[in-house]
């Protein structure tokens, strides 16, 4: 303020000031929920796949470089397994990084399965990161990453 | 609410084939994170959080389906041919409605 290192004091103006600002801040967070981030994600991995330890590999993510529409994003994953009773994939779990809740999907397999491909639509906010897990039936994880860029975010409002 | 499952499976298939199973229905999927233009209410949370797929009587795929997937959910997936079979499908609602669809699976 007009000394420094003096104590600060507030005029009245000032206070009514932060205070609307600390009333906005709070009515904005409400309208918009929090966005999530890697953090929060990882958080939600956590949730889904306990405490292991994600490995590269073996799974892998088609999605378009760049979606128009956010409302409805194409997705497809396979996973690189024999499908066999000994070795299959249990589940597969898809996360989307900047959405205000990563959780997308999980789809579920089994050797009857033949092959663990899937395709399906999804809603993205903006530009992101889509995290793609696959369990297999020896508890193994393996994981993805792939960045889309999103010109219209989807979600709605 | 949720209406015209369409499901597209192939005519024929060999047994042992696998083979592709396209899904489609009709829903808003509302997320619970919108809100009424007018009121300013949220509009509470209405989506097909589940799909199960049973063939020959055995579930041989589900899906958990979050409000980030788009409206009128697609879904497609791959399973083995066994014998001629029903293939049902039941999509669940949030409301607990199940919608139900039924494909002719043949195996020659």
């Amino acid at each position: 303020m007009s000394k420094q290192g003096s104590t600060q004091t507030f005029t009245r103006r000032q206070v009514l000031i932060a205070a609307s600002g600390l009333a906005l801040a709070g009515f904005v967070s409400r309208v918009r929920p929090a966005i999530a981030d890697a953090a929060s994600t990882q958080e939600a991995i956590k949730k889904v796949i306990g405490g292991k330890d994600p490995k590269p590999g073996r799974i892998k993510l088609k999605l378009p470089e760049i979606a128009e529409n956010g409302n409805t994003v194409p997705v497809s994953f396979s996973v690189d397994s024999p499908m066999t009773k000994k070795d299959y994939v249990k589940a597969v779990h898809l996360f989307a990084e900047a959405n205000p809740r990563p959780n997308v999907g999980s789809f579920y397999f089994s050797p009857t399965s033949g092959k663990a491909t899937a395709s399906t639509r999804m809603r993205l906010l903006k530009t992101q990161n889509i995290v793609a897990l696959a369990e297999m039936n020896d508890g193994s994880v393996y994981m993805t990453k792939t960045k889309v860029k999103v010109t219209i975010g989807g979600c709605g409002g | 609410m949720a209406t015209k499952p369409r499901v597209k499976v192939p005519q024929q298939v060999k047994k042992g084939e696998v083979f592709e199973v396209k899904t489609l229905i009709s829903h808003k999927m509302e997320t619970g994170l919108r809100k009424d233009k007018k009121t300013g209410a949220l509009i509470p949370r209405k989506i097909i959080n589940k799909l199960i797929v049973k063939y020959d009587g055995r579930e041989v795929f589900k899906a958990d389906f979050h409000p980030a997937i788009s409206a009128n959910p697609y879904m497609s997936f791959f399973t083995k041919a066994t014998k001629s079979a029903d293939m049902e499908f039941t999509w669940v609602d949030d409301d607990g409605t199940e919608y139900k669809h039924t494909a002719k699976i043949n195996v020659n």
